[in-house]
């Protein structure tokens, strides 16, 4: 069953008199339980598609189904509470609030629900177990690394247990063995607890690591099988 | 409040900062306090006086004595109940820095008149039975470290030399606005070595009934209009008023200043609420896309507003109330009775909250309105 499914949608941006058309008419379907990887040039519209499945952004026409809801359709404050609810977002950095600590900031998206304190602690400490920072709880991001940031980062997109994870260039400013890190984890996500990854990468190697490639490239897209993209990273 | 957390470590970001508003919207508010208790002090002092005793002055002004025979012809005007008359003195004390209010009185009927002065009886007795004693307000006598049965020497002003009195008494207004730290003597005393042949500065009546004032006053003038001192009669609460709008006039000024102050600190208070919140763009955008609505994030940026004025309203009403009150503070006798009143109160209370809208509303506005998408291109 598809859990996001992309109707028609056309999406475009005015800028003065110019009119910048990122997708004329996408169409497309994200299974339940996948790991795709999203790649392209860039200004392809990578972040623009993630915004419009997560209801940041609106198309200018066409619909947007994410687990049977019509996201494209909602008004502000229902798509906050459906945010708030099925989705988790990670960006390339600035994600934490500098003045809150690790445990604070997972804690975040569990404020906006009924769970009282107690339960709210057990959520906060198992999601950052699962990304294995349990001993980071009274660190600021200023203490952490870029890496381990990241991690609180993914801690907090799953502690309210939403089934779809979007991350926009979460490796963008690691280096190589953080990176692995980040990428393994999103793996383990995805194999045990089911989540539905959506990852937007530059990173060939990183793409490797889902299931599915997805190359973007003036608004369609390019299905990638896995081998040929091995091919075409080993040729290049 | 589990979003306590939240609005804490926001305050605590720049605490230098926050620290800062705070104390200024306290400084602005205790300055407020301040400036509208002067004028309600006054208001009150002209307020005060009892709708059955009327002054009569001389018409031609307050500086021209009228003769203490006048006395018995009041105590003869139909409604007149009792009579007194007193004299400013103006002598200095010392080396007449700490200037106080001293005037000769007819003592036995003053004291009569004015039962508003409390005096212990044996005191009052002793001060009767002595022609050059003196009754000293409560705040006086302890200003100065006096005690009853000290020789006092004022140097004369007015009346030229040194003159010595026996403090036997101490009164306590039983109305704050009567003065506590002015000094009393016997008009006989001040007649007797002056030689001036009668003369009093001017009169006090206790009439029969308030609403007759008017025409008591008027009986009372229209006696005198042809005789070589003629007289000018209203209640005793028009006579204190006119002293009242003399400093109220100053108050005025000084207010008008101070509240232009006041407004300055709070605009300066109001930019620093506001610019601490657009440092945090970002920062709100990650929050939205966690899924906080536009409401809860204008009620957030919108309660840390309120956190800073409340607690500098609270700091600093609270403390021109106490500060006042501990120190019995009254301007060196010039405003009896200085007390930050309740309106006054309310009223620094109702510029605290305006002030949270004000600095408040166009963050929150920003903070609910923000687009997503575009405030998180920015920074990126
Ligand atoms: N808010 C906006 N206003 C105007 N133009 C925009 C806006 N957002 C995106 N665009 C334009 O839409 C196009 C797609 O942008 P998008 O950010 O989705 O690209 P991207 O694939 O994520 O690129 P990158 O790999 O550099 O992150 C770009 O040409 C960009 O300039
Ligand atoms: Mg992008």
């Amino acid at each position: 069953m598809a859990l996001v499914e992309i109707r028609n949608v056309h999406k475009s941006f005015r800028r003065d008199a110019e009119r910048i058309d990122v997708f004329s008419g996408l169409s497309m379907d994200i299974e339940q339980g996948s790991f795709t990887a999203l790649m392209g040039p860039s200004g392809s519209g990578k972040s623009t598609l993630l915004n419009l499945i997560a209801g940041l952004d609106q198309p200018t026409s066409g619909t947007v189904r994410v687990g049977g809801a019509e996201v494209s359709a909602m008004t502000p404050a229902q798509l906050a509470e459906w945010r708030s609810r099925n989705v988790g977002f990670v960006f390339q950095q600035f994600n934490l609030l500098p003045v809150l600590t690790a445990f604070q900031n997972v804690e975040l998206p569990l404020l906006l629900t009924r769970l009282s304190k107690k339960e709210r602690d057990e959520r906060v400490r198992i999601a950052l177990g699962v990304v294995g920072l349990d001993d980071r709880l009274q660190h600021y991001p200023r203490q952490l690394s870029g890496g381990q940031e990241q991690r609180v980062a993914i801690a907090r997109a799953i502690v309210a247990d939403p089934t779809l994870v979007l991350l926009d260039e979460p490796t963008g400013q690691l280096d190589a063995r953080s990176s692995q890190e980040v990428l393994s984890l999103l793996g383990r996500l995805n194999d045990e607890f089911n989540k539905t990854i959506i990852i937007v990468t530059h990173d060939p190697h990183a793409a490797e690591r889902a299931k599915r490639q997805l190359h973007l490239d003036k608004g369609t897209f390019v299905e990638q099988a896995r081998t040929a993209g091995t091919a075409a990273g080993a040729v290049g | 409040m589990k979003f306590w957390t939240l609005l804490r470590a926001n305050l605590g970001r720049h605490k230098r900062r926050t620290l800062l508003t705070v104390t200024s919207v306290a400084l602005a508010l205790f300055l407020f306090a301040s400036l509208r208790t002067v004028i309600t002090t006054l208001r009150a002092a002209s307020e005060f006086g009892s709708a059955r005793r009327l002054v009569s002055t001389n018409a031609s002004g307050l500086i021209f004595p009228l003769p203490v025979a006048y006395a018995n012809r009041l105590q003869a005007v139909p409604g007149v109940e009792k009579v007194t008359w007193a004299n400013w003195f103006g002598g200095q004390y010392g080396d007449g820095k700490r200037f106080f209010a001293n005037f000769a009185v007819d003592a036995r009927t003053y004291l009569d008149l004015y039962p508003e002065m409390s005096v212990p009886a044996d005191q009052r007795e002793a001060f009767l039975q002595d022609r050059s004693g003196a009754l000293i307000g409560s705040r006086l006598i302890d200003l100065f470290g006096w005690k009853v049965g000290q020789n006092v020497t004022l140097r004369g002003t007015i009346f030229p030399g040194d003159w010595t009195f026996t403090i036997r008494g101490v009164y306590t207004p039983t109305d704050p606005v009567i003065n506590d730290d002015a000094m009393m003597f016997h008009w006989e005393y001040l007649d007797e070595r002056t030689g001036r042949g009668g003369l009093a500065g001017w009169y006090i009546m206790q009439i029969d009934r308030p609403e007759n004032g008017p025409q008591i006053a008027k009986a009372i003038d229209d006696l005198f209009r042809n005789s070589s001192a003629p007289t000018k009669t209203g209640t005793e609460q028009a006579f204190n008023a006119s002293f009242a709008t003399m400093w109220g006039n100053v108050g005025l000024l000084m207010n008008t200043i101070g509240m232009a102050v006041v407004f300055a600190i709070l605009l300066v208070a109001a930019n620093a609420m506001m610019m601490s919140a657009r440092e945090r763009t970002r920062e709100l955008a990650v929050l939205k896309t966690i899924g906080f609505s536009d409401r809860r994030l204008f009620g957030l940026v919108m309660l840390e507003a309120g956190i800073i004025t409340i607690s500098g309203a609270v700091i600093g009403l609270g403390a021109a109330k106490i500060l006042y009150r501990a120190t019995n503070f009254n301007a060196a006798g010039f405003l009896p009775g200085f007390d930050v009143t309740v309106p006054t109160l309310g009223l620094g209370g109702a510029i605290a909250l305006l002030l949270m809208l004000a600095s408040g509303i166009v963050p929150a506005l920003r903070a609910a309105r923000l687009p997503v998408v575009a405030a998180l291109r920015n920074v990126e």
